[in-house]
């Protein structure tokens, strides 16, 4: 375990390092999200009320998009001359790459959050009437149900022809649970019309289930031809 | 000393049985059966689509076979020996925004290899290269880039190295240090393979020279002459 760990945190650093030096990810994460926020703001004057029942929608919309750009990058950097077969032919244990590309990517969707939100507020004039204190809770889980499930599936379309096209069809269906969570209770929390209890469980049980299968089964995805 | 009969056999380092690796209807390896024994140099030769470097990759456990098994150091289970490897690729498996000693600097921690700033430094002196070098590998050569690419492989102080096509855009004189070190090192006691298109490099220095066509080892032969002459 402790060897996971220790090679999960260098293949962590390094990936934060390379990110830094090429700003592949945030840059375009954040070009998208801007895009979305901006645009939407054109086509649509809401009300206050009404920003914040559509806001749970648009927020995670944008940072499901972004989401797929980066986690596309996190494998492209691991194909470009071939550096994941040094990996592959290493004692390393796969569960350590896995895991330091989860944490990298929620690294880069938070810091995308981070920036992102304020914007939010501004364009939307959101407040909210509900316990804002879960929002942060909300935001970490459902980042974490994104970027485990796209990291998990954004390997196993790497060596496909179109893999761009890939990921989104085989992230998109199975994170709609934990979708439909997190827009309700970013709803519940920004209206107060309703707790958002029970939706914040279901994204930690869908969190915990999809993180031990995919470290499971991310072996043979790695060692697959 | 004791009659050569009498010398216990020496157990080969590689052992290939009826190797066969099938890419959809194309069969890139049909029935490889080869032993390869412990500290010698093999220069693998071919025409290009003979099966050589997916002869490497299968030895490297990159390439799972078709049918038939490979044994590395007397086992089955590649995985296990994978710490005992130094594999080099025709792509150079290197990071391309960072330097060499940083690049160095993660394979040894995925080898928990001790030691790992002094160890990094030496291998990349003894590649010829600077360790010092702080620009990225982007940016360097090609030659350079193969340079350390090998200097990778080295980096785990492996049994076996598994090497394709190293001299590949490296000009000749550093090819002939790349041969003089590989040389040392199979009289270290390493056994090496190399996949190579300039097999002349290797006269004088390659124990055996093997030629491969059609995805079978058709002649294996200590002397370079007589395998070209009997292709």
């Amino acid at each position: 375990m402790s060897t996971v760990a220790s090679l999960a945190r260098a293949t962590l650093a390094k990936d934060l390092r390379l990110e830094w030096r090429s700003k592949d990810a945030i840059n375009s994460m954040l070009f998208f999200s801007l895009l979305v926020v901006v645009i939407f703001s054109f086509s649509f004057d809401p009300t206050a009320e009404e920003s914040r029942r559509i806001a749970g929608g648009l927020v995670w919309v944008a940072f499901l998009f972004a989401a797929v750009v980066a986690l596309n990058q996190t494998w492209a950097r691991e194909m470009r001359n071939q550096v994941l077969d040094a990996y592959r032919v290493s004692p390393a244990p796969p569960n350590a790459l896995f895991l330091a590309k989860v944490i990298g990517n929620f690294i880069f969707v938070t810091v995308l959050q981070a920036l992102m939100t304020p914007l939010f507020i501004v364009f939307y004039n959101l407040r909210a009437l509900g316990p804002a204190y879960q929002l942060p809770i909300v935001a970490a889980l459902g980042t974490w149900a994104l970027v485990v499930n796209g990291t998990f599936f954004a390997a196993m379309s790497l060596r496909t022809r179109s893999r761009e096209i890939m990921l989104p069809l085989l992230l998109f269906p199975i994170s709609i649970p934990a979708l439909l969570a997190m827009v309700e209770a970013t709803g519940a929390i920004l209206t107060g019309e309703f707790s958002a209890r029970f939706w914040i469980v279901l994204l930690a049980a869908y969190d915990l289930v999809f993180t031990i299968a995919s470290l499971f089964l991310f072996g043979f995805v790695l060692q697959a031809e | 000393m004791p009659p050569v009969s009498d010398l216990p056999p020496v157990s080969p380092a590689v052992s290939v049985t009826g190797l066969v690796k099938q890419f959809g209807r194309f069969a890139a390896l049909r029935g490889v059966s080869a032993e390869f024994a412990p500290g010698r140099l093999y220069a693998i030769l071919g025409d290009n689509g003979a099966g050589k470097t997916t002869l490497l990759r299968a030895m490297a456990g990159l390439t799972p076979p078709t049918r038939g098994s490979i044994a590395m150091l007397g086992t089955t289970n590649l995985r296990s020996v994978c710490g005992q490897l130094g594999y080099m690729a025709h792509p150079s498996l290197l990071y391309d925004e960072m330097s060499g000693m940083e690049n160095l600097g993660y394979f040894a921690r995925l080898y928990d290899v001790s030691n790992k700033d002094q160890r990094c430094a030496d291998v990349i002196r003894a590649v010829k290269l600077d360790p010092s070098l702080t620009r990225p590998v982007g940016q360097y050569s090609q030659g350079m880039r193969q340079r350390m690419s090998l200097a990778r492989a080295l980096l785990n102080d492996p049994k076996i190295l598994l090497l394709d096509e190293p001299f590949s855009n490296v000009d000749v004189r550093s090819a002939r240090e790349m041969v003089s070190l590989l040389r040392g090192l199979r009289d270290a006691g390493k056994t090496i393979f190399v996949v190579t298109h300039q097999a002349s490099l290797l006269e004088g220095a390659a124990d055996e020279f093997i030629w491969m066509e059609a995805g079978q080892i058709v002649s294996r032969t200590p002397d370079l002459h007589t395998t070209l002459e009997t292709q």
